[in-house]
């Protein structure tokens, strides 16, 4: 929900200006993830359902170390499982804590055509504005990262809210407060980035991960949540975490060149027909067939 | 063959029967709703249209349905007039001609059936469009419940949706200037049901002789 202690920079389906827009700069806040060091406790997951106030969620068992499959309205926030085996035929336990990444450029907020219902506040966060949401998904739609989810009872669509009411306090996280083992952090995106790069380093220096890296893709901007992976090039193996995400191609067809030749064609339709009834005008009606009164047959 | 029972008092032809005529604005009442919301979701700067029909929520629960509406009246349509929309020679003809039509020089045009070939191209764009409308608004209207794996159909419906409607909206245009401005007398088809001699004979002479054979009409 929204702080009013955060300026807003981003509002999805918005005509004209945004009041209080770049009259104040804020640190951009980013959630680290270390891959490398999350042992699966889901400590996050219950962190995030108790301050959130969601109810119990069913879980599913599938044979995995894995909550349930995908996250859902009630539950923002998942750790993907993944048994990979490598090539020297060894197993590796990969876990990902899976949410809102908080993308510089969300695609959602880019689809949604409902005033308000998607915000960007000034320090990076997105945020869905229940009250404003019409619920007709095209978020889903916009999403690189499989992320928001539709309350079907509701019509409303939900998501991580990066603990918006505890960070606009000065707060971490719920999910950060509870990690046992220091694999979550959140401080500024530079110091997130600074602190990620040199566990990387170390991955690669130190434990033999030559591939290890940060995942902060470009095509979305950069995001809000970044990861450290042991093997930065292989990201689909962290729970499909896309390679090259961005928005999708026909969101941006949809909404920029599509909505301009459509305007356009539509005004120029309405004054063409107009120009040429001026000029044409209506046909004749046809009543010369008929032989006025009075006239001689 | 004439139909003589088609012949209505002073110097009146049936045109449109009320079933006809009832499923016309059938149609046309849920299309403008469907625009007027569907130009709501379109741009930021028309939202205001779902505002004032009672909300973006209310807009969003109701568009489909209209379009359901909608479906199923140009679904009746098709039922009853897709014989009649066949392309026949005198259409090639007509599209040679086009130029008298647009210029209203009517008396050069080769004499046309009871739908002319610009009214049957418009009933199969609107047919068409309208196919293309309904299953994408059926990907669109259960967006959430299609899975990860099957997005590419949420992107296929995102795209082709506006297009289609766009499409639909340059149609709906063109058919309102023809029935309401360029044609007297053919608004009142779809009202009463009737148009004149003189209506049937200037615009429609292949189905004006149908209708009254080779007798003269009564006056």
């Amino acid at each position: 929900m929204s702080q009013a202690t955060l300026r807003i920079q981003k509002i999805s389906g918005h005509a004209g200006s945004i009041p209080g827009q770049d009259t104040q700069r804020d640190l951009q806040v980013c959630k680290l993830v270390d891959t490398t060091t999350c042992i699966g406790c889901k400590a996050c997951e219950v962190a995030c359902v108790e301050w959130n106030s969601m109810p119990f969620s069913p879980t599913t068992f599938d044979n995995t170390y894995q909550t349930m499959p995908d996250t859902r309205w009630n539950y923002w926030n998942l750790i993907l499982f993944n048994e990979h085996e490598r090539e020297d035929g060894s197993l590796q336990w990969l876990m990902r804590k899976h949410q809102c990444m908080h993308c510089a450029e969300p695609g959602c907020l880019e689809a949604c055509p409902a005033d308000g219902a998607i915000v960007q506040y000034s320090n990076g966060v997105v945020d869905f504005q229940q009250s404003n949401c019409i619920g007709c998904g095209y978020c889903i739609t916009g999403c690189p990262f499989n992320v928001p989810k539709l309350n079907s009872v509701t019509k409303r669509v939900y998501k991580c809210s990066l603990c918006t009411d505890r960070v606009s306090e000065g707060l971490e996280p719920a999910c950060i407060k509870s990690c046992p083992t220091g694999c979550l952090h959140f401080g500024t995106k530079e110091d997130m980035l600074d602190l990620a790069g040199q566990r990387a380093k170390q991955l690669k220096d130190h434990f033999g991960y030559g591939n290890a890296g940060v995942y902060d893709p470009p095509g979305v901007g950069g995001t809000g949540v970044i990861y450290v992976l042991h093997d930065a090039t292989k990201p689909e193996l962290y729970g499909g975490l896309p390679a090259n995400p961005s928005i999708p191609m026909v969101v941006k067809l949809w909404k920029h060149p599509l909505k301009w030749v459509g305007n356009l064609a539509m005004v120029g339709g309405l004054i063409g027909l107009f120009v040429y009834y001026l000029r044409f005008g209506p046909k004749a009606r046809g009543d010369e067939d008929i032989p006025p009164v009075g006239a001689q047959p | 063959m004439s139909h003589p029972e088609q012949i209505a008092p002073h110097g009146h032809v049936l045109r449109y029967t009320f079933p006809e005529r009832l499923n016309h604005w059938v149609a046309a009442g849920s299309f403008l709703y469907l625009m007027a919301t569907g130009l709501a979701f379109w741009s930021p700067w028309l939202f205001w249209i779902a505002v004032m029909l009672g909300g973006g929520q209310v807009s969003r629960m109701l568009h489909p349905w209209a379009g359901l509406l909608f479906a199923l009246s140009v679904g009746y349509m098709f039922v009853n007039w897709s014989k009649q929309m066949k392309f026949e020679p005198v259409d090639k003809e007509w599209w040679k001609s086009l130029h008298f039509y647009i210029t209203n020089q009517d008396d050069k045009m080769p004499p046309a059936g009871r739908y002319n070939a610009g009214q049957k191209l418009l009933f199969w764009s609107f047919f068409f469009g309208g196919i293309v409308l309904l299953l994408s608004g059926l990907v669109l209207w259960f967006t959430d419940a299609l899975p990860w794996s099957l997005r590419w159909l949420r992107y296929v419906a995102v795209i082709l949706h506006p297009i289609a409607a766009l499409f639909m909206i340059g149609n709906f245009m063109i058919h309102v200037y023809m029935g309401v401005f360029a044609e007297r007398g053919a608004f009142g088809s779809v009202i009463r049901g009737d148009v004149s001699m003189a209506f049937a004979k200037r615009y429609h002479p292949g189905w004006y002789r149908e209708i009254v054979g080779n007798s003269e009409p009564r006056k």
